[in-house]
């Protein structure tokens, strides 16, 4: 089995280290709907084995398109899709075979059982029954008391716990979960990043939809923008955070300040709108920050200073930016 | 052949009928029932035989037919309405199943169903009338190949469906007034002879007598060309399959 598909272009110099296996390979997948909208504009994206990617974006961005096109709900206008070397076109049946997808709307047979509703999708992805393996899934998701309960019965954050289930009762190798936590409480939250880090402990790779930034910054190892159906970049997330990202420090002052010191005035600073503080700001990549010569510079000023504290810009400030700097 | 899935979705169909068996099975078995009490049993013994056997013998497979046709279309199509409606279609359509495999689970369990109707009524029609069956195996093809075929019929409603109301449609507005005039209660030789040829354009009656055919040795049409006519049918609701899911119409963007 061919599971490392490279891209052509691809250089020797710059193929991926060894344990980077690409697990699905999107190559310039367009989307256009019937009636004109286009969706998804010549995407191209390659998923690492193991990986947690997400892929963060505006509603209506083509999050959603992209995952149906990979798992067969959606035919793609132009472009290739394999996963582990399959295509999802032509060997659809190894493909999809090796795909869990957790979709955005809580779709259930209201009357059916959780588990009959698991046990169904095992067999649809062409597994033999197995009791063991579904228990042990609905034990996983703390779903296995709820069994023979109707899924009508259950509460919103256990429908929720039933689609994964669901998607992982033919034990896949790639697990889609899209808007996982859309309209879930922030202790529920917390409950499925966790299951998510056990899945990938496991081995599944995993690509989750979100519009919440601080999920991606959570639990991501990479993250992708999409915005009106282009990616707009995919990167590791600490190195999308350094890259994009600055560090401030706000120094507060004993007396307030009127103006910066001369003998400051080599700095990168502000006074704060309060007048008692000042922030520095710098990039932590840079090699030399400058923070010692600061600190040594402020004693020779004869500031006193009462407290300080650092600020990394989070994701959010940098996808912000992003999407302002596209417009 | 994905066999597990084709038997998941078949076993999944299934237990929605066991689940709803009042209404599946106990509502068309009482209602059939109550045709042979009114016209078999208190009026039809007021009438003169029909082709040779009494009212009430005669319209058993017109009634067995009725109620199968009715079922076949609404189990089918509401079978792949109901995870269109709710959204569950979406795994279906990510699944490694062929098209063939989706309809064999679908069709097979909506036909199954009306089939165990159709022989329910069946033997629920000896406690009222005196029944005989002339070609059994026929009889029991016939049933099977309308099942199946209607249940074909049936998904493709399913699919075209865009909500509950043209759901109901088609087996009110088209099946039932089909199976009314197709000869359930009646022979055509019964009928004018400018009715008896425009009721040759009903397909429904190459079935029914056919089917007739069946029980008594003798129906409306050849039984050659009944069964002629009912794979027709077979034929122009599997191409009609077979485009939908060439095309995605309906179910994939």
């Amino acid at each position: 089995m061919n599971t490392t598909i490279l891209k052509q272009h691809t250089s020797a110099a710059d193929q991926p280290p060894a344990g980077n296996e690409i697990i699905c390979a999107i190559d310039n997948v367009s989307k256009t709907y019937t009636g004109g909208s286009v969706a998804l504009d010549a995407v191209s994206l390659d998923i690492r084995k193991g990986e947690i990617l997400a892929l963060l974006g505006p509603n209506g961005a083509g999050k959603t398109t992209l995952i149906s096109i990979i798992c067969g709900i959606v035919n793609a206008s132009g472009g290739k899709v394999t996963v582990g070397g399959y295509d999802v076109v032509d060997n659809y049946r190894q493909s999809r075979g090796l795909i869990g997808l957790v979709p955005q709307e809580v779709n259930l047979e209201p009357f059916e059982t959780v588990n009959n509703t698991v046990t169904f999708s095992r067999g649809l992805f062409g597994k033999p029954r197995n009791p063991g393996t579904i228990e042990q899934v609905l034990r996983k998701l703390s779903l296995w008391d709820k069994r023979d309960s109707q899924i009508v019965t259950l509460s919103g954050g256990m429908k929720r716990r039933v689609l994964i289930a669901k998607a992982l009762s033919h034990e896949p190798r790639v697990l889609f979960l899209d808007e996982p936590t859309a309209g879930v409480d922030v202790e529920l939250r917390k409950d499925m990043w966790e299951t998510v880090r056990a899945l990938q402990a496991d081995g599944v790779t995993i690509i989750l939809t979100t519009h919440y930034i601080e999920e991606a910054e959570a639990i991501a190892d990479r993250i992708g923008v999409i915005d009106k159906g282009r990616l707009m970049l995919v990167e590791d997330k600490a190195t999308l955070m350094q890259r994009l990202g600055t560090k401030q420090i706000r120094i507060e002052l004993q007396d307030p300040l009127g103006r910066i010191p001369d003998a400051l005035s080599k700095y990168e600073l502000e006074i704060a709108t309060s007048g008692n503080a000042l922030i520095y700001t710098y990039d932590p990549t840079g090699g030399r920050t400058g923070i010692t010569s600061l600190f040594s510079d402020l004693k020779s000023a004869g500031l006193v200073l009462c407290d300080v504290q650092t600020h990394e810009s989070s994701l959010e400030e940098i996808f912000v930016n992003l999407i302002k700097g596209e417009a | 052949m994905n066999f597990h899935a084709i038997k998941a979705i078949y076993l999944f169909e299934m237990s929605r009928t066991f689940r709803t068996l009042l209404q599946s099975v106990v509502s068309p078995v009482l209602s059939t029932a109550l045709y042979f009490v009114v016209f078999g049993a208190a009026i039809g013994s007021r009438f003169a035989d029909v082709e040779g056997v009494s009212y009430g013998t005669f319209i058993v497979p017109g009634l067995i037919m009725l109620t199968v046709l009715t079922q076949s279309v609404s189990n089918a199509s509401f079978g792949i309405y109901f995870p269109r409606f709710i959204g569950t279609i979406q795994e279906i359509l990510s699944a490694p199943i062929s098209s063939i495999e989706i309809v064999v689970g679908y069709v097979g369990a909506a036909a199954t169903k009306s089939f165990a109707i159709g022989i329910i009524i069946l033997l629920t029609a000896t406690l009222f009338v005196p029944l005989r069956i002339d070609h059994p195996v026929w009889m029991l093809g016939f049933l099977v190949l309308t099942c199946v075929s209607f249940s074909l019929f049936g998904f493709i409603i399913g699919i075209w469906a865009k909500n509950f109301e043209q759901l109901q449609l088609v087996p009110l507005l088209v099946i039932t007034p089909l199976v009314f005039l197709g000869g359930s209660f009646y022979s055509i030789n019964m009928l004018p002879p400018l009715w008896q040829n425009i009721t040759l354009f009903n397909p429904v009656v190459y079935l029914i007598s056919g089917f007739r055919w069946s029980f008594f040795s003798q129906g409306d049409v050849a039984v050659g060309l009944s069964l002629a006519m009912i794979t027709l049918f077979l034929a122009i609701c599997l191409g009609t399959i077979m485009w939908i899911f060439k095309t995605g119409y309906r179910i994939r963007n």
